[in-house]
């Protein structure tokens, strides 16, 4: 099971999730690492779309918002308990991002991107036209969290992120993740095979707005709110650098990139002399990590530990000799004595 | 009323106008989707106030002043920042993004997040056709109407132009018929640069310079270019003034107007969207497979 070093990175990812709170049951860390998870999951739903069927959603968190909103106002307005609210935030998610994927069947490549950007703000518009309902530029606050103490929480959070990532994990290696590929490679040769690619971009839509509705729903319930912050431009944004730096239609890439990049903005926030600076910061160490790897973290680092088969495809440890699999040599032979390159 | 739809829609449609076709033209040549575009006209802004309030320069000279040390700076970060990245076009939309980040914080560091304002060039308001305009909003018009035509000269009746617009028609083949597709690309950034560095001198005064006022214009111009097609000059012209009209008269006319110019004139770029989905002058670009 852990013959790969990524393997066993993502055990010991895994590992150290579940045992924080153990080991630093600190309020601040807690919540901090809270927040990691969501936005983590968050990320992840918008690689499904982004990466792998290359929708590129710039107005993610309009999924986001619609999750946090409905989920906030299910509960205050009209009374739900938090759990029901959470389940039907996912499916109002849900139909938002058919929406949007159904306005944007006919848009590719940058067209899509810039027109997505426009939904968030349009909601955001409507939403302040009806202050009563919506609480306005303040938002609505004095919701219940999900759980009554601070390590609950923080399980929640890490339980749905662990689901969320592993399922869309599970789900973009399947046959339907093969599909995606195909439509973002080139949809015409997708529906040329006979894949009804329509149905696809529909339905990834549907997915990842679910999973991301799921996220902004369990943020309401953590900041105890929702506030037009969750739909904006910034938090959109916000997830595209994510994606990207951690490297696209990976999955994991995006996940690596959350934990790497959140906690490290926070910890810089806490120091007084760094703490305006810190969107400085973090929007230099993005520009510097993308110039030298311009495919993002996650796939430099896969490179660096890890070799594939050139004949079985499969990964190996980049230690290896030959392949685990089919005991091919893994590295190209060594040139034979006595000739000279040309 | 219908005075004031008018005249704002004019004034800020043709300061669009001018961000919209930069946006395009890198878009065209170089398909960059710029977020930074706008994050420069906010430098061109804040370069304006310094030089002009801080450092007691005259007006003519301090935004040009502001205008070409924008310019330079657009070219230095798209040889160090862009350039490197160019073969990954996800890189390229992050590096943009960051970089707006970058400007937005420093200005935050140096001018703090107050609002700010400018002098106006010229006081006083002018009588048009019985209509009482402020000559600053009428300077606006002067200015965008100048660039408009100049950059109209430069990409129709110039050797550079002809580059530019060869490369923005297939980059390939104009490579191969010996145009130095970089420099040409790099020209095309200055040139974009340089029209929201003055479309940021010319409407500062009249707003207020904050280091956040990047995000709306950008969203605007984003859905002027979506609206008048993606890399089309002419579309981004007429999309600008339409974008500008709408957001006037949703101001003026509506209740809870100003909440809703965002939203409605984006609604629009929707709907346009949903029956051409190329735009109102969208050239179709030819399927990169």
């Amino acid at each position: 099971m852990l013959v790969l070093p990524s393997r066993t990175l993502a055990a010991a990812w895994v590992a150290s999730v579940v045992l924080l709170p153990l080991v630093l049951p600190d309020p601040y860390v807690l919540r901090v690492a809270a927040m990691t998870c969501i936005f983590a999951a968050f990320a992840a739903s918008w690689d499904l779309l982004a990466g792998y069927a290359g929708q590129v959603n710039f107005g993610h968190a309009l999924f986001f918002g619609a999750g946090a909103y409905s989920s906030a106002l299910l509960s205050l307005r009209l009374g739900f308990s938090s759990w029901i609210a959470v389940c039907i935030s996912a499916l109002i998610a849900t139909a938002t991002g058919l929406c949007v994927g159904y306005l944007c069947l006919r848009l590719r490549g940058s067209y899509l991107s810039l027109a997505t950007l426009a939904f968030p703000l349009i909601l955001i518009g409507a939403l302040f036209a009806f202050p009563d309902f919506s609480g306005g530029e303040l938002g609505v606050t004095g919701l219940q969290p999900l759980a009554t103490t601070r390590i609950g929480n923080y399980y929640i959070a890490a339980a749905a992120m662990l689901a969320l990532v592993f399922g869309i994990w599970a789900f973009a290696d399947s046959r339907f993740g093969l599909i995606l590929h195909a439509i973002r490679d080139d949809e015409l040769a997708a529906r040329a095979s006979g894949i009804d690619t329509t149905r696809y971009k529909l339905a990834v839509f549907a997915i990842s707005a679910a999973a991301a509705g799921i996220t902004g729903a369990l943020y309401a319930h953590f900041m105890r709110g929702a506030g037009p912050s969750t739909l904006e431009t910034a938090l959109s944004f916000q997830v595209v650098i994510w994606g990207v730096f951690g490297g696209l239609a990976t999955i994991y890439g995006p996940v690596t990139a959350v934990f790497v990049l959140y906690p490290l903005t926070e910890w810089l926030g806490s120091f007084s002399a760094f703490g305006e600076l810190r969107l400085l910061i973090f929007a230099i160490v993005v520009l510097l990590v993308l110039l030298f790897m311009p495919r993002g973290l996650t796939p430099w680092v896969r490179d660096r530990i890890e070799t594939r088969c050139p004949r079985c495809k499969q990964q190996n440890p980049a230690w290896h000799v030959s392949c685990r699999i089919c005991a091919a040599p893994l590295h190209a032979q060594s040139r034979a004595p006595g000739h000279s390159p040309r | 009323m219908f005075q004031d739809i008018l005249v704002t829609g004019l004034v800020n449609g043709s300061a669009y106008a001018l961000l919209a076709i930069g946006f395009s033209l890198i878009f065209g040549v170089a398909r960059i989707v710029n977020i930074a575009h706008t994050a420069f006209y906010m430098l061109a802004a804040y370069c304006l106030y310094a030089l002009l309030v801080r450092f007691g320069v005259g007006v003519p000279l301090s935004g040009v002043m502001a205008v070409v040390l924008v310019t330079l700076l657009s070219v230095v970060c798209y040889r160090l920042v862009i350039e490197p990245v160019r073969q990954h076009e996800a890189a390229v939309l992050i590096a943009t993004i960051a970089l707006a980040l970058i400007f937005q914080e420093t200005m935050l560091r140096i001018f703090g997040g107050s609002y700010l304002g400018i002098p106006s060039a010229i006081e006083g308001v002018a009588n048009v056709f019985g209509m009482g305009i402020p000559w600053q909003r009428l300077l606006i018009l002067i200015v965008a109407g100048a660039m408009l035509s100049a950059t109209w000269f430069l990409l129709y009746r110039t050797r550079l132009g002809l580059a530019i617009r060869a490369t923005a028609n297939d980059l390939e083949v104009a490579n191969l018929m010996g145009m130095n597709v970089h420099r040409v690309a790099m020209a095309t950034v200055a040139i974009s640069v340089a029209l929201a560095a003055i479309a940021g001198v010319s409407v500062a005064p009249v707003f207020v310079v904050d280091p956040f006022m990047w995000l709306s214009p950008l969203v605007t111009v984003l859905s002027i270019v979506v609206l008048g097609g993606l890399g089309s000059i002419h579309g981004s012209v007429i999309g600008a003034l339409v974008i500008g009209y709408v957001e006037a008269i949703t101001v003026f006319a509506l209740p809870q107007g100003a909440f809703l110019k965002g939203a409605v004139a984006l609604s629009i770029m929707v709907i346009v969207l949903l029956v051409r989905p190329e735009g109102l002058f969208g050239v179709a670009f030819e399927e990169e497979r």
